[in-house]
């Protein structure tokens, strides 16, 4: 049986909606449909990973997954509002082509390979210890004490945390390695 | 958010509408309630679009357009001049030796044409009439002593504040002297009148002078202007200089330390501020201490000695030092070995990204590590970078996506045109995923200099890691390895402090290093670098964080609503230093210690209180009185006097005339980009004279002043794209935003060259030739110098050959020449348009090699 009095235009012609911008034209699922930031099960406070302004950012998670993000009210900086990175932000966690898995290029080789995460930190670590000495200097032309290293050189520190360039430089330093940069230079 | 209190927002070498949209709120809330805003920038943009007035200018004549406001604020006596007298070196008096720009034809005296370096002996501040001990021990130190190197870019490492000065010098605060720097001032900016700057920049007089009311009108003691700028200041070989002309005019102005005032740098990274404060950047360590050079630092005292014990906060130098050390180094720093001093590297020049780069072609950098950067499209001449990771032997990259620096061998341009052959690159390349900013728990420094702190939401997937746990595994197991080592070398490496426990997912704890950072002493964290000292009973990771652990509460995850607050906030997130909000903001009062009015209050001195009080931390000494005169032989803080509000100064004084730390001049001088479609209207020297040039045959420069390059190019930004687009281009909502780079040219540009909108251009430097849709606007005007017309190109440079949208780099045409100062390159160069799409394959490097030829471009490049 068909239900004709719950189509829109019969709605629209007998409803108050008479031009069939609301009520009448809503349907069953729509009029169901709820925001994604009311059934998250948790809000987790953030900020904004592009540019330096530094936009709140309220974290929708459901099930252990990141649903929504959207700006914070709260924050003095930004009220509540992102542009259109930061409102896209979310998709830098659920982006389809987002790389999970480490990938592995032997040299000369024309394929990426698949390597274990371990096994790949570990291979870093004997490249870090043997360039390292290989380009060693204690002293420079004029016999002056340098302590460094020119082998190896790293860069990038803006899109990380404070905490993260700490021990870069930290570890860096100790390891005698001086060529370190970040976007700041360029 | 103070920018709502201006009266006056100038934006010049920023498109903050769109690079900074939500930031630009405060333009508009300043704006709604009466401010007027003006937008200086090659382009109309969005940010035009709502300024009262925007003015056209040729891309990197902004020290020209600076200069003619210095220029008519100083011949008008339109300054400040109650601030100028009390709060700047104007009154300061210069030697006898000290040459002009005006006396040099473009030069200033202390240039060396065979180093191509100045020194800046004859810039020093005339000694005073009546010297300390210590005056004298420092003109001995200044006549002996070897010139302030530049070689490793120590102009920025002087603390927060200025570089090291050794006396206060003679003053005449009548500024009558014709040798007192406000006297200087005047006949070096003589020349920049209206006229030449309608020559220079392209801007007619009768704009300029509305620029120069409205800036006058809005600053004094009732009202303030503020200047916002971005890196349209700063890629430039004369960068760090233009940034020092809206200091000037800013201070002669008296805008610099008051609410609704001030210069603000508009940074692109969430922690690009941060990762200059905790630098990971060749030439500092946290905090601004600069790293030892060899020729010079081989202990801790001859490390600190510059600095120790002069005027000002950074004269405690030494427990910032010390504390640095025993953060790093823990129980094996003490005393008696130096606190670890000789396990700090020592630097032997120039070891920046650049200069890197054509190590790694020259085969004297084998390894790299790069962390969430894309230098293959975000660094200058993205050739000079690839050619560089295709002659390494190893190459970590750590990102979110496949980036171009990670897949370079593969299908880079350079694998297309045949320059490089991918069985032939014998680079190992790790790529290794890392988590999103929700993945991990830590803080970022905005580039207001607050920190926030982010809570973990998820956990990442698959092989995803924070850098966090990366570094500290990766740590770990060097330690483990080297751990039977009894080699010297290893020695800082096995002594290190480094011990970080992780959770159960093998995370460490963030708020454990934020702690170590701030700071520790017998008490637990401290709560402001006055606690730090210089006998090994602190250590702290970085003394200008020192509080954002204070009452061992993470003060950085504060999140109190800004409707429960007043207008600073002081209550949300830290601001570095003491959470402060405005800097010198001891400014906003008068010398007396009273608000300059009643409407730009922020800190004043309460004399019942004996204190500074007000809306913000004060910037000062707390309970120095304003007329406090600092004994003769007062050292560090002690030697700041009352009326001394530049407080990391060794004078106390804003620094109109730089005596020392600027490497090409202590005046801003207007030189034109390495590469110019004019010759230098101003000076017969034509481009900054100590700039810095990087020379391999993959960095060739147009010559100027050429007929085969004619027209200017400018990169840019987009509002949908983020840098070289690593965290944009992959994001399917902003590549249907913004889907493919296009260039932006004039219709008098179109006409001359044939272009049609929305068909194809080929844009050709020495470089490289690139093509992009075309974009014909009005929003680009050609710019009249004289009796001719400049044309400017405008180019976008997010993209690169991978993510959703694609399409060629923008920087691949950018040359290398460098600002001497920190070694930031210029972003505009010359070119030639075509219509058209550019040749493919192996027709690319030849097409390229044809416009070297017919501009006389050298085969081999610069060489």
């Amino acid at each position: 049986m068909v239900d004709f009095l719950g189509w829109p235009l019969v709605r629209q012609l007998t409803g108050a909606d008479r031009l069939g911008r609301g009520a009448a034209a809503q349907s069953p699922r729509s009029r169901d449909l709820e925001p994604r930031t009311r059934s998250a099960d948790r809000v987790v406070d953030s900020v904004c990973p592009f540019c330096a302004v530094g936009c709140g950012q309220k974290v929708f998670v459901k099930d252990g997954r990141v649903v929504q993000i959207e700006g914070n009210p709260a924050s003095p900086i930004s009220r509540g509002r992102l542009c259109p990175k930061g409102s896209a932000s979310k998709q830098l966690v659920t982006s389809p082509t987002r790389v999970t898995t480490v990938r592995y290029r032997r040299p000369h080789g024309t394929e990426w390979e698949d390597l274990d995460l371990d096994t790949a930190v570990d291979m870093i670590a004997d490249r870090v210890i043997a360039t390292r000495r290989q380009f060693w200097r204690w002293e420079d032309e004029q016999g002056r004490r340098t302590r460094h290293t020119t082998g190896f050189a790293s860069l990038g520190g803006a899109t990380l945390d404070n905490e993260e360039n700490y021990l870069m430089k930290k570890l860096y330093t100790a390891l005698g390695a001086i060529q370190i940069e970040n976007q700041a230079r360029i | 958010m103070d920018l709502q209190n201006a009266d006056c927002i100038l934006i010049e070498g920023s498109n903050m509408a769109e690079a900074h949209p939500v930031g630009f709120q405060w333009v508009m809330e300043a704006k709604k309630r009466g401010a007027t805003v003006i937008h200086v920038d090659p382009r109309f943009t969005r940010t035009s679009a709502v300024a009262d007035l925007h003015v056209p200018i040729r891309a990197g004549s902004d020290i020209a357009f600076l200069g003619g406001l210095v220029n008519h604020v100083l011949s008008n006596d339109l300054d400040f001049r109650e601030y100028v007298v009390a709060y700047t070196n104007a009154a300061n008096i210069i030697t006898e030796d000290f040459a002009d720009t005006e006396d040099l034809e473009g030069l200033f005296s202390g240039w060396d044409p065979e180093t191509k370096r100045y020194d800046p002996v004859s810039w020093h501040y005339e000694p005073p009439a009546r010297m300390s001990d210590d005056d004298v021990a420092n003109i001995e130190d200044v006549q002996d002593g070897e010139p302030v190197s530049h070689e490793a870019a120590q102009s920025d490492t002087h603390g927060s504040g200025g570089s090291p000065l050794p006396w206060k010098g003679r003053r005449d605060e009548t500024l009558q002297h014709p040798r007192c720097v406000f006297q200087i001032l005047k006949r070096h900016f003589a020349r920049y009148t209206p006229h030449m700057v309608e020559e220079t920049c392209g801007i007619p007089a009768s704009e300029f002078a509305k620029v120069a009311d409205a800036l006058v009108a809005n600053s004094g003691r009732e009202r303030t202007t503020a200047f916002c700028y971005a890196v349209g200041w700063t890629h430039h070989s004369t960068g760090a200089q233009m940034i020092r002309t809206s200091a000037i005019l800013q201070t002669l102005l008296g805008n610099i330390g008051r609410p609704g005032g001030g210069i603000l740098a508009l940074r692109g990274h969430a922690s690009i501020q941060g990762s200059t404060d905790i630098p990971t950047l060749f030439n500092i360590l946290p905090g601004y201490i600069p790293m030892p050079l060899a020729p010079l630092h081989q202990s801790l005292d001859a490390w600190v000695e510059d600095d120790e014990g002069k005027a000002g906060f950074w004269g405690n130098i030494r427990s910032y030092s010390v504390s640095l050390l025993k953060a790093y180094w823990g129980d094996a720093a003490t005393a008696e070995n130096d606190f670890c001093f000789d396990y700090l590297p020592r630097l032997t020049g120039d070891h920046s990204t650049y200069a890197t780069v054509k190590s790694m072609i020259d085969g004297g950098c084998k390894g790299y590590f790069i962390v969430g950067e894309n230098p293959a499209v975000g660094s200058a001449n993205g050739k000079m970078q690839r050619l560089g990771m295709a002659n390494l032997d190893w190459l970590v990259v750590r990102d979110l996506q496949m980036i171009e620096s990670a897949t370079f061998w593969k299908d880079g341009p350079e694998i297309e045109t045949g320059e490089l052959v991918t069985e032939e690159i014998g680079t190992e390349v790790f790529f290794l995923p890392a988590a999103t900013h929700v993945e991990k728990s830590g803080s970022f420094t905005q580039t207001q200099r607050m920190l926030q702190w982010r809570d973990k939401a998820v956990e990442p997937p698959g092989d995803c890691r924070s850098e966090l746990q990366f570094y500290v595994d990766l740590g770990n197991r060097i330690r483990e390895k080297l751990a039977d080592s009894t080699d010297e070398m290893d020695a800082p490496v096995l002594e290190l402090a480094w011990d970080y426990p992780v959770d159960e997912t093998g995370e460490p704890d963030g708020e454990s290093v934020l702690r170590e950072v701030n700071g520790t002493g017998p008490d637990g964290a401290v709560s402001s670098y006055l606690d730090l000292k210089p006998d090994g009973s602190t250590a702290c990771g970085c003394w200008i964080y020192a509080g954002v652990y204070a009452d061992e509460v993470n003060q950085a995850r504060r999140r109190k609503p800004h409707w429960e607050q007043d207008q600073v906030a002081a209550e949300w997130g830290w601001v570095w230093p003491a959470n402060r909000r405005i800097l010198y903001n001891r400014a906003s009062a008068a010398p007396d210690g009273t608000p300059w009015s009643e409407r730009k209050k922020y800190v004043w001195w309460d004399p019942e209180q004996g204190r500074w009080v007000g809306k913000d931390v004060p910037d000062f000494v707390p309970d120095r009185a304003p007329d406090h005169t600092p004994a003769p032989d007062a050292h560090g803080p002690d030697a700041i006097g009352g009326q001394d509000p530049f407080v990391m100064q060794t004078d106390g004084k804003a620094w109109l005339f730089a005596p020392l730390g600027v490497a090409d001049g202590p005046l801003p001088a207007h030189y034109e980009p390495a590469e110019s479609p004019v010759a230098n209207p101003l000076y017969p020297v034509q481009s900054n004279p100590g700039r810095r040039s990087l020379k391999t045959p993959s960095n060739p420069i147009n010559p100027s002043r050429s007929e085969v390059f004619p027209y200017v190019f400018t990169t840019y930004r987009l509002t949908e794209h983020h840098t070289a687009g690593g965290m944009s281009r992959t994001l399917p909502y902003l590549t249907e935003l913004q889907p493919e780079p296009f260039c932006e040219v004039s219709p008098r540009l179109a006409r001359e060259r044939g272009l049609v909108h929305g068909e194809w251009a080929t844009i050709i430097s020495a470089r490289t030739a690139i093509e992009a849709r075309v974009l014909v606007t009005d929003r680009l005007r050609s710019l009249r110098l004289g009796d001719r017309f400049v044309e400017q190109v405008g180019l976008p440079y997010h993209w690169g050959g991978n993510g959703l949208s694609t399409g060629d780099s923008a920087n691949d045409l950018v040359n290398v020449t460098m600002d001497p100062n920190v070694f930031i390159q210029d972003k505009v160069g010359t070119c030639d348009v075509q219509p058209g799409r550019r040749p493919r394959g192996p027709a690319l490097v030849e097409y390229v090699a044809q416009y070297r030829r017919r501009a006389g471009v050298p085969e081999e490049g610069d060489l």
